[in-house]
Parts: C-alpha cells; sequence; structure tokens
C-alpha cells in the first residue's frame, strides 16, 4: 500500500472526525436555541456570546460528572454499550462524500472528499447502523433497570423495523443510479444543471419514506420512544452519568448527521447544485446547507409533534410505510425499465 | 381483581416468566408529584395496576381540628397548590353557610374572579404537563407564558403566585388594587387567540388524537358509581356542575355553558377543559363587567363560632367537585373538617380507564384525570 | 509479512476467539454478543477477499437481524445461569467428542481438497456480479429459496395467529 494513499487516509479521517465531533457539538446547541426560539424562551445564551461556548461548558460538565455504576448491574456489558453505541455511529461519517474532485494546492492530483468509497457504500452505512442498536440493547440489558429494559427491547424493535422500511425506500435510488456507491449516486444526480435531484426525478415517494424512517432510526421525536422521558424516564440510557452518557448522547446526534447526509446524498443530490461543474469549491457549501435543512427538520419535529405510542409506531412502520415502500421499488423498476 | 396485593414487599409471587412488575414512581417524570403506580405488565400491556398514595400526607385534617377557625384558612391553600383560590373558597364559603353570612356583592364577584382564573391557571398547567406527557414539548411552555400573566395577577392581588390567599370569612381581606380590571380585562382579550394556538397544534393533529381518542374510555354509569367528578365525569355526558347544580357566590346570575363529552375518552376530556377555559374566560369578562362597589367584608363576629351541627358545602375546583364536611361542637375550632378532594376520587378511576391499555396510555390517563397529589393526601 | 496478512491474522483470531467465546460463555447472552463478533470478524475477511458485497450483508442479516432476534427471546425470556449449567453426567456429553473429531475431520477433508485460488481481478464479489448470477445461473436454487423462506413466513404467522385464538 502507498504511503501516500495512507497518508491523505490519515488526514481525511482526522478532518472528518473533527468536523464530525464539533457539529456533534454545535448541534445541540443548535438544537437548544431553535427551541428556544419556536418556544418562545431563551435557551442556552449565556456562556459566551450567543452561547456559543456553551458545547464546551457541557463537555466539560460531563467529564466532571461522577460516573456511576450500579451495583447490580453487568459490569462488562454496562461499559460496553455506550462505545458500542458511538464506534458505529462514528464510522459511518467515512463513507459519505461531501464533495466531489477538488484540486488542492501543492498536490498534482485531484483530491476526493471523502475518506473512503467502496462499492457498496449504502450497504455498508445500513450494516454499521445497524451495529449501533446492540448498543443500546446492551445498555438496556446491562443497567438491571425495568426502565432501562423495556427501553433497550422498545429501541430494538423499533430500529429493526423501520430498519426494514428505510432500505427498501433506497431501493428505489439504487435502481435509478445503478449502483450502490455513493460518490456514483452523486454523480447521477449532475444532470439540470446540477438540480437533477432524486427527489425531483422520480423519487419523491422514496424520499418520504426515507425521511420518516430516518426519523424513527435515529430515535428522535415523534419516534423517541426508547427514550420516552414521560413513560420511561430516559429509557435505556437512565442508569448512565458522565461520559458514558455523553457516548450515547455524541451517538445519537452523530446518527442524526449521518441520517441527514445520506438523505442528502441519496435524494438530494449530495454535493450538486447550479454552478458546481464551474466552481468545484461550491459542493461542500451546498451539502453542508441541505444536511442543515434536514438537521433543522429535526428540531422543527421535535418542536411540533406528541410523541406516538408503541403499537402505534409498530403498525405505521409495518403496514403503511413498508407497504408503500415496496409500491415505490415497483414504479421505480418501471420507470428505470421504460424510462432510463 | 382485588385492589390490595399489587403494593407489597413480596416481589417473588408476582414475577410469572411472561408478567414484569414495574414501580412507576413516587420519583418518576410524569406522575405528576409523588403518586406510585404498582403496574403489572405483560410487555407493554398493562394487566394489572395499583395506586399508591401517602407520600405527601401532612396530617392537615389533623392540623384543623386543632386550629382556630381562622387560622385554619392558609392551610387550605396547600392543599390543591394549583389551585389555592379555589381551596380558600370552598373554606371561607362553608364557614359562612354554616354561619348564615350575608357577604356584600362586590366581595362575591372579586371571589368569582379571581376563582376563575385559578381554574384557568390550573387548566392551563394541565394542559401543558398532559401535553408534555403525550410529547408535546412546545405546548408545555406555550401555556406556561399565559399562566405566568395569571400569576402576576395573582402577584399583584394576594402578593403571592402559588399560595395565593386573600379570601376571609365574611368576604376579602383586601379590595382589588389599581389597575388590575385592565391587567385583567387585557389578559382577556390575547387569551382566546392563544387557545386557538394550542388548538391548531393539538385538535387535529393525527398524533394526538391516536394518543388520546379511545384511550382511557370510561362510560357514564361507571363515572358515576365511582363517584367522578369535574371533566372526567362529563367528558362522559354527565351533566354535573356543582356552580350550575348549586350556586354559589354570585354564580346564578352569570351565564355561561356546561361543556359535555360523548366518549369518556382522553379526547373528550381535553376539549371539555379546552372549552372550559373559554367559559371560565366569559365569566370573568361578565364579572368584570358587574363588579359593583360597596363594601368587601360583611359584618362578622370578633370571635367566629360556628354554631353546633354538620354541614356540607361543595364547589367546583378545577379538578371537579371539591367538597367539605364541617361537623362543628359551637367551639372556636371545628370538631372534624373532611376534604373531598375531587382528585382523590377522580384517581380511582385510573385503574378501570388503565388496565388493559399500554404503558403510554396510563401516562396519558393520569394526564387527563388531572391529579394534584397535595390534595390526595393532604 | 505483507498487510494483507497481517488483516488476516487480525480478523481470523477475532472470529476464532469469539466462536471459542460463544462455547465458553456461561451466560447466553455473552455466548450470542460472542457469536456476533465472529460475525463480523468474518464479514471483515470477505471484505480482504474483495467479497464486500457478501462482507455487507453478512453484517446486515446475520449480526443485524438474525442475532437481534437471538438477544430479544435471550432478553425476554430471562434466562438464569443454573437453567443452562451442563449436567456432567449426561452421557450425551461424551458422545461429544468423537463427534467433534469426525466434524473437524470432515472439514481439514474439505479444505485440503478445495483448490484455494485467490480471487482474481477487482470484480470479485461486486454486486453486479452476484445479481446477474443470481438471475442466470442460479435462478433455480434462487427461486427454491424464496419460496422456502415464503413458506416459514406463512407457517410462522399461522402459529402466531393460532396462539391468540
Amino acid at each position: 500500500m502507498p504511503l501516500e494513499l495512507l497518508v491523505e487516509w490519515t488526514i481525511k479521517l482526522l478532518i472528518g472526525f473533527v468536523i464530525l465531533m464539533t457539529t456533534v457539538a454545535y448541534l445541540s446547541l443548535f438544537e437548544r436555541r431553535m427551541l428556544g426560539f419556536m418556544q418562545m424562551r431563551q435557551g442556552p445564551n449565556r456562556v459566551g456570546p450567543f452561547g456559543l461556548l456553551q458545547p464546551v461548558a457541557d463537555g466539560l460538565k460531563f467529564i466532571f460528572k461522577e460516573d456511576i455504576t450500579p451495583l447490580a448491574a453487568d459490569k462488562f456489558l454496562y461499559v460496553m454499550a455506550p462505545a458500542l453505541s458511538l464506534v458505529p455511529a462514528l464510522m459511518t461519517f467515512v463513507l459519505i462524500p461531501i464533495g466531489g474532485e477538488m484540486k488542492i494546492p501543492f498536490i498534482d492530483r485531484p483530491i476526493a472528499l471523502h475518506v473512503t468509497s467502496v462499492n457498496v457504500g449504502v450497504l455498508a452505512i445500513l450494516a454499521m447502523t445497524g451495529m449501533g442498536v446492540y448498543g443500546i440493547v446492551m445498555a438496556g440489558y446491562a443497567s438491571n433497570n425495568k426502565y432501562s429494559l423495556m427501553g433497550g427491547l422498545r429501541s430494538s424493535a423499533q430500529l429493526v423495523s423501520y430498519e426494514l422500511a428505510m432500505s427498501m425506500s433506497i431501493v428505489g435510488v439504487l435502481l435509478q443510479a445503478g449502483s450502490l456507491d455513493l460518490v456514483k449516486i452523486v454523480a447521477n444526480q449532475g444532470g439540470w444543471g446540477g438540480m437533477q435531484w432524486h427527489v425531483f426525478w422520480f423519487q419523491p415517494l422514496g424520499f418520504i419514506i426515507f425521511l420518516i424512517s430516518m426519523v424513527a432510526e435515529t430515535n428522535r421525536a415523534p419516534f423517541d420512544l426508547p427514550e420516552a422521558e414521560s413513560e420511561l424516564v430516559a429509557g435505556f440510557h437512565t442508569e448512565y452519568s458522565s461520559m458514558k452518557f455523553a457516548m450515547f448522547f455524541i451517538a445519537e446526534y452523530a446518527n442524526m448527521v449521518t441520517a441527514s447526509a445520506m438523505a442528502t446524498v441519496l435524494f438530494l443530490g449530495g454535493w450538486q447544485g447550479p454552478g458546481v461543474a464551474q466552481l468545484p469549491l461550491l459542493g461542500p457549501f451546498y451539502f453542508v446547507a441541505k444536511m442543515l435543512f434536514f438537521l433543522f427538520l429535526y428540531i422543527w419535529l421535535r418542536a411540533s409533534l406528541p410523541r406516538l405510542r408503541y403499537d402505534q409506531l409498530m403498525d405505521f412502520g409495518w403496514k403503511f410505510l413498508l407497504p408503500l415502500a415496496l409500491i415505490n421499488i415497483v414504479i421505480s423498476a418501471t420507470v428505470a425499465v421504460v424510462l432510463l | 381483581m382485588n385492589a390490595v396485593p399489587l403494593v407489597t414487599n413480596e416481589t417473588e409471587t408476582l414475577f410469572d416468566s411472561d408478567e414484569m412488575v414495574l414501580s412507576m414512581g413516587p420519583q418518576h417524570p410524569s406522575t405528576h408529584g409523588v403518586l406510585r403506580v404498582v403496574l403489572k405488565l405483560d410487555g407493554e400491556r398493562v394487566i394489572d395496576l395499583d395506586c399508591d398514595i401517602g407520600y405527601l400526607h401532612r396530617g392537615a385534617e389533623k392540623i384543623f381540628e386543632n386550629r382556630l377557625y381562622p387560622m385554619i384558612a392558609p392551610y387550605f391553600d396547600r392543599l390543591d397548590y394549583i389551585a389555592a383560590v379555589s381551596n380558600g373558597l370552598l373554606y371561607v364559603g362553608t364557614i359562612e353557610r354554616a354561619m348564615k353570612i350575608e357577604i356584600p356583592p362586590r366581595a362575591q364577584y372579586l371571589r368569582v374572579i379571581l376563582t376563575e382564573l385559578n381554574r384557568l391557571a390550573s387548566h392551563l398547567l394541565w394542559l401543558a404537563t398532559h401535553a408534555l406527557d403525550i410529547g408535546g414539548f412546545t405546548v408545555f411552555l406555550w401555556a406556561f407564558r399565559e399562566r405566568e400573566e395569571i400569576l402576576k395577577i395573582f402577584e399583584c392581588f394576594f402578593g403571592a403566585r402559588l399560595t395565593c390567599h386573600a379570601f376571609r370569612i365574611g368576604g376579602m381581606s383586601y379590595d382589588a388594587y389599581d389597575g388590575f380590571e385592565a391587567q385583567v380585562r387585557a389578559f382577556c382579550d390575547t387569551f382566546p387567540a392563544r387557545l386557538e394556538e394550542y388548538e391548531t397544534m393539538l385538535n387535529e393533529n393525527r398524533i394526538w388524537l391516536g394518543r388520546t381518542v379511545g384511550v382511557g374510555v370510561i362510560t357514564a354509569a361507571d363515572a358515576i358509581s365511582l363517584g367522578l367528578s369535574g371533566a372526567p365525569l362529563r367528558g362522559s355526558g354527565v351533566d354535573y356542575d356543582v356552580r350550575k347544580t348549586d350556586p354559589y357566590e354570585c354564580y346564578a346570575d352569570l351565564d355561561f355553558d356546561i361543556p359535555l363529552g360523548e366518549n369518556g375518552d382522553t379526547f373528550d376530556r381535553y376539549l371539555i377543559r379546552m372549552e372550559e377555559m373559554r367559559q371560565s374566560r366569559r365569566l370573568v369578562m361578565q364579572a368584570l363587567d358587574k363588579l359593583p362597589g360597596g363594601p368587601i367584608m360583611a359584618k362578622v363576629p370578633k370571635v367566629i363560632k360556628v354554631p353546633p351541627g354538620e354541614l356540607y358545602h361543595s364547589i367546583e375546583a378545577p379538578k371537579g367537585e371539591l367538597g367539605l364536611y364541617l361537623v362543628s361542637d359551637g367551639g372556636t375550632k371545628p370538631y372534624r373538617l373532611r376534604v373531598r378532594p375531587p382528585s382523590f376520587i377522580n384517581l380511582g378511576a385510573l385503574r378501570k380507564m388503565a388496565v388493559g391499555s399500554l404503558v403510554s396510555d396510563v401516562v396519558a390517563v393520569i394526564g387527563s384525570l388531572d391529579i394534584v397529589l397535595g390534595e390526595i393526601d393532604r | 509479512m505483507t498487510f494483507e496478512q497481517i488483516l488476516f491474522i487480525l480478523f481470523a483470531g477475532i472470529v476464532v476467539g469469539g466462536a471459542a467465546s460463544v462455547l465458553l460463555q456461561r451466560n447466553p447472552l455473552y455466548s450470542a454478543f460472542s457469536l456476533i463478533t465472529t460475525f463480523v470478524g468474518l464479514a471483515c475477511l470477505y471484505v480482504t477477499l474483495k467479497a464486500q458485497f457478501l462482507g455487507v450483508v453478512q453484517i446486515v442479516v446475520y449480526a443485524g437481524a438474525i442475532m437481534m432476534l437471538f438477544v430479544f427471546v435471550i432478553m425476554l425470556l430471562n434466562i438464569r445461569d443454573e437453567d443452562t449449567a451442563v449436567d456432567p453426567n449426561r452421557f450425551l456429553v461424551y458422545l461429544t467428542i468423537p463427534l467433534g473429531a469426525i466434524l473437524l475431520g470432515a472439514l481439514l477433508y474439505v479444505v485440503t481438497k478445495v483448490n484455494l485460488a485467490q480471487p482474481t481481478g477487482d470484480e470479485g464479489g461486486t454486486v453486479e456480479r452476484i445479481g446477474t448470477n443470481l438471475l442466470t445461473k442460479y435462478l433455480l436454487p434462487f427461486e427454491a429459496t424464496s419460496v422456502l423462506i415464503l413458506m416459514a413466513v406463512v407457517g410462522a404467522l399461522h402459529l402466531a395467529k393460532r396462539e391468540k385464538e
């Protein structure tokens, strides 16, 4: 393996990690400020200008909190669970292309703005998010708390169910793009001056299904049953404190970022947009703007909607979204054969 | 099903392989205080449940027996601390009835204005927590915005925001402050628009409907036999409101409607309380228009002694029929004062409403019963 | 040692260690989690053999879906240690030794006989190749499997329905 490539990957990984962690930190601030705005209150605005140093304060607080392990907990699994939930959440970001190939000064070959690209990129991301469930299940089991256990069970059932609808909603895109590679999927949406996004181009239904199941996949309102504070106190992370809790927290927000990035790549054309062909530097900006739209949507939903009940959630997933996704596959297949 | 066995220390016998006993509370975010609900679950389904109360018991009724009549009144503010004004009205009203004191009209109208404002505050808090229990985070904070305005009026009037106390046996201890009327009117003017905001957030929201329609149903017959009152009773279509059936103060002179439900479910109870808020605002506006001048205190003896005998008096508190049973031996202290707390009796219907539903429904039903533990445990 | 060899030793270690742990753990949940480790290790091995699709599907299907069901059942049943302890007096325990030996022999025989050539080219396990093969060369087994799974689904539905009534 050429050393040059190894160095390039390491640098990209570091940059990606830093970007992801910063986004996660500021997403929490963004969420609290936006919620404050929607709910006619202030939100955190004391630490630094506009509360911009709040994430730092939160981080420090997490580190210095007492780390509690319940006496009756299964110690090994209890410690493993947060790590197991965080690692897949961070891993998925390596596959996301945030921009096209670009010329960078002092390097004589174009650099692609993603860490790596595999020919089964979409599936790989689904596989990794699927592994994240185990962290939640483990946490629920290991805490030896009934609320945690119920949260863990709810969560695993929910994730498994909605993963199905989500995967099915993607199939249409895959048929249209003819590839599972995220880079190629983005490249496929470059027409119409960078506006031939899948959402406009035969996949609006798939987009809506994906959007709903992505909210469910990340355990966010109105599908935040695993941690429904009014029923299960805090669900699977009831017993967790300090950095272990922070790891779950980061995992949740990282998952939100990844899901938003996935939605952007699959349906909103990734870094494609008007003028990108002439000026590739615009790509990452388009990408971030689209991602922010989805992240805002998450917060907006949280402020507007009550929480579904467990059975309603399951019914919705299995009896409504999944059949709809199957219909979408049929439509997409027809479109792919007839029109493309 | 027998009522007792769930609350016990012998957990072994309760654990079958499929069943799980979940102790919800007393420190739980949505049991509205220190209520402990012991749930017997099959997966997420509630097979049986039992309420464990008494965590907030302060022996209020025993304290009453050792206090002079005027000294008792402030204790009432601490029963249903969400609706302290109503509680105060009940106590002074009972003693006035027992002593046959006719209180001046101005005091009556002021009392009605304040109790109706208090009903609004109580219902707003109910709406806030009920919405939060079902996940409507924003409504929670919005409702506090209106409640804050009422509490500001209270702060000016009573000098307190929570344990408001200005009613004396025989009238009011002080008159309305300057600008009271304007402030109340300003609030009443903005309120309907705000109420509509909540209704747009909830009334046609599919998730809200799914969580409330058909949840915690109780039939009219059951509601009557369980002794329910307030919105849980009227939600089942029983037309009973103490303000109409046994008018106290000046309610007989005022015009208002009693909203009734049909299905007796959580959604009907929600609609009724929303409509009650409109009616309360209407009552406040009417009472302000008709507010007479004159004294605010009737002639009351220096030392209050209630003639020997027994008396039951009740008012329509925000939570339901709040009653007080007074036994007097003719002395300066009551022989016995027994409170009929609507929350306590309404909570008795929880088992009937929630068994067979899901855990999330229990939370929704507790929210729709609108209980206050200070009143239940006394 | 090449980079590939280092990776192979690493992942093979994970697979073997996980498999051993499945057998040695007393707690069934730990066994299940060990099995997941094994599957993930296997998936990594597939990826190093340029069968990315197979590797990812291994994680999605086995480690993700099937093991989730296992974990679910174990958690719901809440099996205690004493329920799973092996009774050393049962003769079946001793039967495992010859049976294990036979299995090992069979595996060794197959491994020595099969041609272990490296995959040629980069197109090893891509989606296109697998898809084309499944729908042309292996169409009949593919369809037969689908029917089998369908039957299993119908059967499961029937059992679940009957229990309710």
